[in-house]
């Protein structure tokens, strides 16, 4: 039997609720309905959406295709070294974003430590679409390391070891039975990323810049659009609410209450 | 865990506390100052000379105190229609004072204290020879300028317009700080900024003027606002950028006359 919680404790978590609601459901009050469908249909604004979305989806893999090992490594490598270089995988989690763009620019800016060496090979990344994508992949790694981490924690190296002395070679192993174990904190991780990345504004303005189609994604149009037109920021902003709710109910809640952060997080 | 949960409980609740006691506190706290404190929301822009003119304020007005709110001028009337106490409103261009006048923020009509003209930035030395606006369209040079609806963009696109000269921007950044820090970091190979945000980054940029500038003047204005806590404060706050000594501050850190 569950032990049961302290009655009083529902007064201060309604006030949390409330917290984070209030805000949102103020957002919904304020937009003008009358030209919601006009203000978010724009071109500027599907422009943007579709921008945030291919951008946080290219970001995502490619966090993926770097996080993936990275949590391998940090979860199971005994070696001191790795214990060393676990926080700087995690420094971009507390980092403002408005710093990582700065240290993006100067790696992969123009005169950058890199940048240079790619601009004289004729690899152009400041203000363009691959420059968006660095910085929101910057920003949203340590979400997919965190939450696959604690998968590979907590899942631990039993099967693998049993299915090794079956005869199973390590790729077999690998594809068959590590990966399938890992699924759940992997999405989770994925889906977290995704979301981060989606509502990327502070690295991407630094280091990016804001051009239509090319680098404003939907949150510089909405920073933008606040000069000029506070109803198109308003709706705007509840599209963006509207998107990353969907990722993370559809997707999302299920996978991280049962997934890999929650263990991730208490380890 | 019953026993570990009530603990954690407990303990968010008194940070709670803690956190609301110290602003409840703070508020207290200023609210019983003796001292008589104007409040002065200005355009970021405005940064290094408004802190000039505070000084000589607090001169002349012994046990006085000017607090600032540096923000951009859209941020600031947003915030003051929003229920934001301050003395005086100090925005970078008309439209966002003509903003705050229709929101009936103002106790009297604003004046027009400074001008301020576009110039270009490039790299110090001008390495890619950029002699005047319709330069800035030369294929394979990377410009940016600020975006349409923030002043700065408004003023680059309406010289662009009179000179028949299509730009196509790397980037409209959405404040003239976000600009020139992109030519001041070697991103871009020029930005269209204020004369006097090219005064403040000093050796490391060049400066292009052109004559076009004159076409598109961007206005300063200032007003005492009706939330004002000391009227009086604000009001000689407001006399003193428009007097001689404001103007003269204002004039050597480049900005022009109202």
């Amino acid at each position: 039997m569950r032990p049961g919680l302290p009655r009083w404790i529902y007064l201060p978590a309604f006030l949390g609720g409330l917290f984070v609601a209030v805000p949102l459901l103020a957002v919904v009050v304020k937009v003008d309905w009358t030209s919601f469908a006009s203000l978010i249909t724009s071109s500027a604004s599907v422009t943007a959406l579709l921008l945030s979305v291919k951008t946080a989806a290219v970001s995502t893999a490619l966090c993926i295709l770097l996080g993936v090992p990275v949590a391998l490594v940090l979860g199971r490598s005994r070696s001191p070294v790795v214990r060393w270089v676990r926080p700087i995988f995690l420094l971009p989690l507390v980092l403002p974003p408005v710093v990582g763009g700065i240290a993006l620019l100067y790696a992969f800016g123009r005169l950058g430590l890199l940048g240079r060496y790619l601009d004289a090979a004729g690899i152009h990344i400041a203000f363009s679409t691959t420059a968006v994508v660095l910085a929101q992949a910057f920003v949203s790694l340590p979400f997919l390391v965190i939450a696959l981490e604690g998968a590979v924690r907590s899942v631990g190296v039993d099967h693998e070891a049993v299915a090794a002395t079956l005869g199973a070679r390590p790729t077999v192993v690998w594809w068959r039975v590590t990966m399938p174990m890992l699924l759940p904190g992997l999405v989770s991780g994925a889906v977290l990323a995704f979301a981060r990345a989606l509502g990327e504004f502070g690295a991407t303005l630094t280091f990016a810049g804001s051009r239509q189609g090319v680098t404003r994604t939907l949150p510089l149009e909405i920073y933008l659009q606040r000069e000029s037109d506070a109803d198109a920021a308003v709706a705007l902003s509840l599209l963006l609410v509207v998107v990353a709710a969907i990722v993370v109910a559809v997707v999302g809640s299920r996978r991280l209450a049962s997934g890999g952060l929650t263990s991730g997080v208490g380890s | 865990m019953g026993h570990g949960s009530w603990f954690k409980g407990s303990t968010l609740v008194a940070i709670a506390l803690t956190v609301f006691g110290v602003g409840v506190s703070g508020c207290g706290a200023q609210g019983a100052d003796q001292h008589k404190a104007i409040t002065v929301y200005a355009a970021a822009s405005l940064r290094s000379v408004f802190d000039e003119i505070k000084k000589r304020y607090e001169d002349r007005n012994p046990g006085s105190t000017v607090e600032f709110t540096f923000a951009g001028s859209s941020d600031l009337v947003t915030q003051l229609t929003q229920g934001a106490k301050a003395d005086v409103f100090a925005s970078a261009d008309t439209r966002n004072m003509d903003k705050a006048e229709a929101a009936g923020l103002l106790a009297d009509k604003p004046v027009n204290f400074a001008s301020n003209t576009l110039v270009i930035v490039t790299a110090p030395g001008n390495p890619k020879q950029i002699h005047g606006f319709a330069d800035l369209a030369e294929p394979g040079l990377v410009v940016v300028e600020c975006a349409a609806p923030v002043p700065c963009g408004g003023a680059t696109h309406k010289v662009a317009q009179q000179l028949h000269v299509t730009l196509t921007p790397a980037s409209e950044e959405t404040s003239v700080t976000d600009v020139l820090n992109k030519v001041t970091s070697g991103q871009a190979d020029a930005g269209v900024v204020y004369r006097t945000d090219a005064l403040l980054a000093g050796p490391k940029v060049a400066t292009v003027e052109f004559p076009e500038a004159a076409t598109a003047v961007n206005h300063y204005p200032i007003a005492v606002l009706k939330s004002a806590s000391d009227a009086v404060g604000a009001r000689n706050f407001v006399d003193l950028v428009t007097s001689g000594v404001g103007q003269k501050i204002l004039q050597q850190a480049g900005f022009a006359q109202p």
